[in-house]
């Protein structure tokens, strides 16, 4: 089975990877179109060290949130290369991977300009202790066997593909051109899971085994996805950005879909996981920070 | 061929002369066409050893994937690495119209009958490594590749043409970040340096082959048999210049642009000649070339022995596959 990409996405993609990056700080802020309602405010694009307007911090906070859940997912994804099933899928993976990055880059470079600090994406990927990340537990899962990760896959892909079309309506046209760009990216490794859940699914009985094994464990951490906080209830109220809440049964209908191809029940787990939007992340985590940090933590004032 | 001849027309001398004859002349040899079998034989050898090169140089940088210390680093190093297994598809495909099957090769490489560049039986201790392994053994490997494109073995010429390309990008981005590195503080230049040191010898050694002239290292005794397969491989249009000239062309190429970013290259040996209009620099001859090998090394074995976990890791998942796609064949045949 053939999961690579053609070569034009891959080049691309490829040529996105080493665009120059926007150093936030000395840019000059890129106004963001202000939410419809009048309380929002114009200052989403503030100075270094002024005070944001509250909706440009709780979009910060947002933005944050989602550049912090590609990234991870992205660092785990980076752990399987060279260690894929086959060559194309060390391929795919880091096809995969490379689109998370980007996607973290975009995002965390905007948290930065929008929270007033001026943080680059760096600043946030490298300078803050696990506590800060604001990703969901189902992002940090340790990979498991390929199954598992395929099914992490299964359950994150449909869920981003279905939030980044929603924001290519955010009145913020930077924003929208994102999440136009971010959901064709992200419809690949939807396809991606897509097949390879109804492959392992169809595939062997051992296949089928792990498959249900790999979906047992994610699925009590898929709620946290949609989950809708005071900060995204103001975003979705003012017309900033939209809640992921309502996107759940549409997701749910989809992965359904999928599974139903794949000869596979939908789990119903009995309980439910959270925390990481808050910063209480799983033991796990500490490692996965500590190894992504590693080296520029061990030459402060490093340039890179 | 591009214009097979009929073998009636061939001349007295046989089909193997007809063949020597025409490849001089610079003609392409496509799969279809008749090959001496020590051709096929020697391609096969050369082509699956490439491939094997770049899914096992894809560790000592992938192991840094998690640690890349930007997240433009990481990108690009995502990038670097995506780009190798590319290559070893190519190449593995490249391999397979001479008749030979992609599985069988990499079964080869895990049971240690065929072997990858020995370049990387050497560990990637630092950060810095990603960047000298990707200015100097990608540097090596286009000075050895961009010749390769006009090899005389059409689907192998059209692989390398990517290759190249690509490969061309990745030295341009590992000499990005050791010129980084020597521009920050002081111990990041060390970091910078230390690898250096390491991984100078393992490319200007063993990305070229062994020492194939008089002048390069190669005494006589030891010359003769490297010297007669690289002749071969010459008289085939395999290759187009011995691995001596070849690395002397690397050393050229390396020496200013260490200079220009404050690195000094681990050859006391090197300086420049003004009546060859080269640098000198030590030879690499059997005895250096055999050091340099890493052979029995714990290093040379991991790099194995990783791959066939990979490998056997992802057995029940290929069986899936395989029992996937024959049921669908079936459901198909049943219902077309």
């Amino acid at each position: 089975m053939s999961t690579t990409r053609d070569t034009s996405t891959k080049t691309a993609t490829t040529g996105l990877s080493v665009a120059p990056t926007p150093t936030s700080a000395s840019e000059a802020p890129t106004p963001t179109s202000a939410p419809a309602t009048g309380a929002s405010g114009g200052t989403a694009g503030a100075a270094p060290g002024a005070a944001p307007a509250g909706s440009a911090a709780d979009l910060a906070l947002h933005l944050q949130r989602l550049g912090d859940d590609a990234l991870v997912l992205g660092q785990r994804l980076c752990q399987w290369i060279t260690r894929a099933p086959t060559l194309d899928e060390d391929l795919a993976l880091s096809n995969i991977a490379l689109d998370l990055v980007g996607h973290a880059r975009t995002l965390l470079t905007r948290a930065g300009r929008l929270d007033g600090t001026g943080r680059t994406e760096d600043d946030f990927a490298y300078g803050r202790p696990d506590r800060e990340f604001t990703n969901t537990l189902l992002t940090e899962l340790p990979n498991g066997d390929f199954a598992t990760t395929v099914a992490r896959q299964l359950a994150y892909t449909h869920y981003a593909v279905l939030y980044y079309e929603q924001l290519t309506h955010c009145p913020d046209t930077e924003l929208a051109a994102f999440g136009a760009r971010a959901a064709k990216e992200v419809a690949f490794h939807r396809l991606h899971a897509d097949r390879w859940t109804v492959t392992l699914g169809r595939g062997t009985e051992e296949s089928a085994r792990r498959m249900r094994h790999g979906l047992e464990r994610v699925w009590p951490y898929t709620g946290e996805l949609f989950e809708e906080d005071e900060v995204l209830r103001r975003l979705s109220a003012s017309g900033t950005v939209p809640s992921p809440a309502p996107l759940r049964e549409t997701w749910l209908h989809r992965v359904t879909g999928v599974l139903t191809e794949a000869g596979l029940a939908v789990p119903a787990p009995t309980w439910s996981a959270r925390g990481g939007r808050s910063g209480l992340h799983i033991e796990e985590f500490g490692p996965l920070v500590a190894e992504l940090q590693s080296v520029r933590r061990q030459f402060p004032g490093g340039t890179w | 061929m591009t214009a097979p001849p009929a073998v009636s027309a061939v001349s007295e001398d046989g089909p193997s002369a007809h063949f020597d004859a025409f490849v001089a002349a610079g003609g392409t040899v496509e799969p279809r066409d008749w090959m001496p079998d020590g051709y096929r034989r020697m391609l096969v050898r050369q082509i699956a050893q490439h491939a094997h090169s770049e899914i096992i140089g894809m560790q000592p940088e992938g192991a840094w994937l998690t640690r890349a210390p930007s997240l433009h680093r990481k990108s690009v190093l995502i990038a670097k690495v995506q780009d190798e297994a590319g290559h070893g598809l190519y190449l593995y495909s490249a391999a397979e119209t001479l008749g030979v099957d992609r599985a069988d090769l990499l079964d080869a490489l895990h049971r240690g009958q065929q072997r990858a560049s020995a370049t990387f039986n050497h560990p990637a201790l630092t950060w810095a490594d990603t960047g000298a392994i990707a200015w100097l053994t990608d540097g090596a490997a286009v000075i050895n590749q961009a010749p390769l494109c006009r090899t005389s073995y059409g689907p192998y010429a059209r692989a390398m043409r990517r290759v190249c390309q690509e490969e061309a990008f990745h030295v341009r981005q590992g000499y990005d970040l050791m010129r980084a590195l020597c521009e920050g503080t002081p111990e990041q230049k060390e970091m910078a340096q230390d690898a250096v040191n390491r991984w100078w010898l393992p490319a200007v050694a063993l990305m070229f082959g062994p020492p194939d002239t008089a002048q390069g290292g190669a005494d006589a005794r030891t010359a003769a048999p490297g010297a007669a397969v690289s002749r071969r491989a010459r008289a085939w249009g395999i290759k187009h210049h011995t691995n001596d000239e070849l690395r002397q062309r690397f050393v050229d190429s390396c020496v200013p642009q260490a200079e220009r970013i404050g690195l000094t290259l681990p050859d006391p040996a090197i300086r420049w000649n003004e009546e060859r209009g080269h640098y000198d620099f030590t030879p690499v001859d059997w005895d250096t070339y055999r050091r340099a090998l890493g052979d029995d090394t714990h290093w040379a074995r991991q790099r194995i022995a990783h791959r066939r976990a990979a490998h056997e890791d992802g057995a029940w998942v290929r069986e899936a596959a395989a029992a996937y796609a024959a049921r669908s064949d079936e459901t198909e045949g049943r219902t077309g």
